[in-house]
């Protein structure tokens, strides 16, 4: 009798089971992202360039227009203009020499930090220049702002899985914290949107990103650049159009 | 039958009438899962709404409808029906599973280092 009823317990925590199991399934979704901005009176985008600084080994500058322009070509609806970098530094310089004579000496070398970053943060605000600059470009949205890209290293205590084997052969996976000496970079840009018809800034964002490796790990300094980049676009574009993102939700019954 | 009697006066009538609204719920939720696998989300979120005002306290109903909301882009609605299912089912880790990843598209939309 205990031997049946144990059985039928055990069948109903089986049926349970599957039941509990069933109630649930994977779907995938696509979240569309409204862009933040209303570019609708913008038919072009003119990447103008960037104030970079940080490692010399990548031309933040450089990099950062040519991959803004490719990203906004496929997957925006804006005309993207081919152009030279607008020299950046050399305007803010001068705008910070008239302000300021002192100062134009130290700042002519490229910024190795933020603090140094922001000293030519005063050009984005030049709304004289970015209206002229729009007159020139048929008042395109203008995208410019900063990109500091710098070499990181932190040592720290880091978890990772090791296989160990017990003496009848059998393989597991412990985790297993160690002190370690990481090095790598960190991605901080911002970028602002001008309006190419008033010269004033519509929006700006900033983001930072970081990414390490074993200290004895060569990487190259270019492909954590554009490693970097790739978790910075995402935010980028959904500021100017329209976005889809891909999951998957679990539905519930 | 006496026992029977007693025990719907004493739990009253809601009951039996609560099991109905929780079955007919449950039946919208599984026909709007059938027409969301067929990519039909607009169908889905009226059988889940359906199912939401039959029994406002089935969870289920309220986390699909969430998911539906999410995929057409209604994300305000996505947070209320989030929230409400999980104020449902505090414990229910699969809604909190999703909640935190519609959490992570939202706050893209509405970050603070913009301006």
């Amino acid at each position: 009798m205990t031997a049946r009823l144990a059985r039928t317990l055990s069948s109903a925590a089986v049926a349970a089971l599957t039941a509990a199991c069933a109630s649930y399934s994977e779907i995938p979704i696509e979240t569309p992202i409204r862009p933040t901005m209303d570019v609708s009176a913008f038919q072009r985008v003119l990447v103008a360039g960037f104030i970079s600084g940080g490692t010399e080994d990548v031309d933040g500058n450089l990099e950062t227009t040519r991959l803004l322009r490719s990203q906004l070509r496929n997957k925006s609806g804006l005309r993207v203009i081919d152009s030279d970098s607008l020299p950046l530094m050399d305007v803010a310089n001068e705008g910070r020499s008239a302000g300021n004579a002192g100062d134009s000496a130290s700042a002519a070398a490229a910024p190795k930090d933020e603090k140094e970053m922001d000293l030519y943060s005063n050009v984005f605000a030049n709304v004289e220049y970015w209206k002229k600059i729009g007159e020139e470009y048929q008042q395109p949205l203008i995208v410019t702002g900063t990109v500091l890209f710098t070499p990181h290293q932190r040592n720290s205590i880091v978890q990772r899985e090791e296989e160990v084997y017990d003496s009848f052969g059998r393989r597991r996976v412990v985790p297993v914290r160690t002190y370690m000496e990481r090095k790598g970079f960190v991605l901080s840009p911002k970028f602002i949107f001008i309006d190419g018809r008033t010269g004033t800034v519509m929006h700006s964002q900033t983001a930072r990103e970081e990414i390490l490796y074993n200290a004895n790990q060569a990487t190259p300094a270019l492909s954590s650049y554009f490693e970097l980049m790739d978790r910075v676009l995402p935010s980028f574009l959904s500021a100017l159009s329209s976005q889809k993102v891909k999951g998957t939700r679990i539905l519930l019954q | 039958m006496k026992a029977l009697a007693f025990a719907v006066l004493l739990g009253g009538l809601p009951w039996p009438a609560q099991a109905d609204a929780r079955g007919d719920a449950k039946e919208q939720v599984k026909f709007g899962i059938a027409v969301a696998q067929r990519g039909l989300w607009r169908e889905a979120i009226y059988r889940w709404e359906r199912a939401a005002q039959l029994d406002p306290t089935y969870a289920a109903a309220h986390n699909n409808l969430a998911i539906a909301y999410e995929h057409e882009g209604e994300l305000t609605k996505a947070r209320g029906a989030y929230e409400k299912a999980m104020e449902l089912e505090p414990g229910n880790a699969l809604i909190k599973q999703n909640y935190e990843l519609f959490r992570e598209i939202n706050d893209r939309t509405t970050r603070k280092d913009a301006q």
